[in-house]
């Protein structure tokens, strides 16, 4: 298994080739960087208990 | 009192053209000089339309009923994501300056014009409004005409400048997590950001639909509520825009601050605020004799959602441009949004859950309140090229967290009036938060802090 700092590595790079986003090699301290600190703010949210029944904010009317 | 056209606020220059004081085309004539002299220092326009302003000043000047108009021969500029007929709608990037010229003006530009306001060009701004710093690695800085060593505050950079150092009175920014509180802040300038879904942003370049507002920077609360009702009505062109009738408040704001309920967000409102930002809450809330503090539940996972929404929904918008054009965009923007591009769906989703939630959980705070007190920005304006601040001990980079203390707020599309409290040496500015279509009550909180003396548009040595 992977250590966790090689993992977030490896899920970038595969997120990469996913999506078809060309990252050079000098982008990626950043990318990781950003990406961490978005993975921490969606810790956050991810551990407040919300009901099962609770709506997201935007609603779609027909 | 002389009419100063080089500070005038707009009223005054639309009853000076009214009373036949002065013209629509002298009051433009103005604003160009302005902008030839100042804008190598400031760098706030990135283009400026003078032929179609003398053209349209010329309009006003032969007609009685255009003098009359409630904005009449007031200059303003508008941030370069909003569509000017002729020019490609920039968004402060480069990759859009291969884009066609727009085909006709946003709609709000349309609105001003009808008041009797003159677009004199485009405003500088950071890449596709990700931004709260007003640097612009394609266009050059923004800098603050109070000490243009500093930063404007972003993403409306161009915007807060052009209007503090007097080069317009009248600016439209946008505002998706603080774009138009944080640069409002910096330069010492008022700033509204309506509620959400208020103005149609029909005609603008997006950045987050879920959360993005445009809305107006002035050096008066006048100014604001003027171009505010010029711009305000139902639009079918954007779907997020409200089907409400205009809800005036110009002839509002002067009611004073009597009877309004008050308070002062406490807790993560308060954390890491530098002493400026505090002294300047403390002379805000003196002001209107505010003692009671609240706490707004949840604030700071208010923030994380609002910052993974962000980045994702940037991501998405851009996805293609980031495949194929990678490099043209600007570094700092680029990597944050190639990281958004790849944050699971399942987080985001769970964050606009938890929006609905902590909307639920504030509106209900209105029910014993009027209007709440938060610092706009927890320092005042940077120095340009500064990467990192320390806020509560901790060092973090500037980019993307000059907006603690306004993300929580717009992301549930709150009505705001950012007010300039004219601090030495840099001014800095305090949130008016209301409930949401109560953009009377934050404004009329603001009139009666400027008829105080305790906000107000300190005038730069530019």
């Amino acid at each position: 298994m992977a250590k966790p700092d090689e993992t977030l590595d490896q899920f970038i790079e595969a997120a990469a080739r996913m999506l078809s986003l060309p990252i050079e090699a000098k982008w990626k301290a950043t990318i990781r960087a950003n990406l961490e600190m978005t993975l921490k703010h969606a810790a956050l949210v991810d551990e407040f208990p919300l009901p099962d029944e609770a709506e997201p904010a935007p609603v779609f009317k027909a | 009192m002389a009419l100063d056209l080089d500070w005038a606020p707009a009223w005054r220059i639309a009853a000076a053209v009214k009373s036949g004081e002065t013209s629509a085309l002298a009051a433009v004539e103005a604003s160009l000089v302005r902008i030839e002299k100042l804008n190598t220092k400031v760098n706030a326009f990135t283009a400026v339309v003078a032929d179609r302003a003398r053209k349209k000043a010329k309009a006003i000047d032969t007609n009685d009923a255009n003098r009359a108009a409630p904005l009449a021969g007031v200059s303003f500029a508008v941030k370069n994501l909003f569509d000017v007929k002729g020019l490609a709608t920039v968004a402060g990037s480069k990759i859009n300056r291969d884009n066609a010229p727009a085909a006709k003006d946003s709609l709000l530009i349309e609105r001003l014009e009808a008041a009797g306001a003159i677009l004199v060009g485009a405003l500088n701004m950071g890449e596709y409004a990700y931004d709260f710093t007003g640097e612009n690695v394609h266009d050059g800085a923004a800098h603050n005409p109070h000490n243009l060593t500093r930063m404007t505050g972003g993403s409306s950079s161009g915007s807060a400048a052009a209007v503090a150092g007097g080069l317009v009175p009248l600016s439209l920014g946008s505002d998706t997590n603080g774009s138009i509180r944080v640069p409002a802040s910096h330069c010492g300038i008022f700033g509204l950001k309506p509620t959400y879904g208020r103005l149609t942003r029909a005609r603008s370049f997006p950045f987050v639909t879920s959360l993005d507002h445009l809305g107006p920077f002035a050096r008066s609360v006048r100014d604001l509520a003027l171009s505010y009702d010029a711009m305000q009505g139902r639009d079918m062109e954007d779907p997020v825009c409200a089907q409400r009738d205009a809800e005036p408040v110009t002839s509002l704001v002067e009611r004073g601050a009597a009877g309004l309920r008050i308070a002062i967000a406490g807790g993560y409102f308060q954390k890491g605020a530098f002493p400026e930002a505090k002294e300047a809450l403390a002379r805000v809330a003196k002001a209107l004799n505010v003692k009671r503090e609240i706490e707004i539940p949840q604030a700071e996972r208010a923030r994380a959602a609002a910052y993974i929404i962000t980045t994702t929904e940037g991501a998405a918008l851009h996805l293609e441009r980031l495949r194929t054009r990678a490099r043209d965009f600007d570094p700092a923007v680029r990597d944050r949004l190639i990281a958004g591009a790849m944050v699971p769906a399942s987080l985001v989703v769970k964050a606009q859950k938890f929006r609905r939630w902590y909307r639920e959980q504030v509106l209900k705070l209105f029910d014993g309140v009027d209007a709440i007190l938060a610092p706009a920005c927890p320092c005042t304006a940077p120095k340009i090229g500064q990467i990192t601040v320390v806020i509560d001990g901790v060092e973090m980079p500037i980019r993307p967290n000059l907006g603690l203390y306004t993300q929580p707020i717009s992301f549930i599309g709150l009505p705001v009036a950012a007010v300039p409290v004219p601090l030495a040496p840099l001014p800095i500015g305090v949130q008016i938060i209301a409930a949401p279509w109560r953009e009377d009550v934050a404004l009329r909180i603001a009139h009666t802090l400027e008829t105080m003396g305790v906000a107000s548009a300190p005038r730069p040595a530019l």
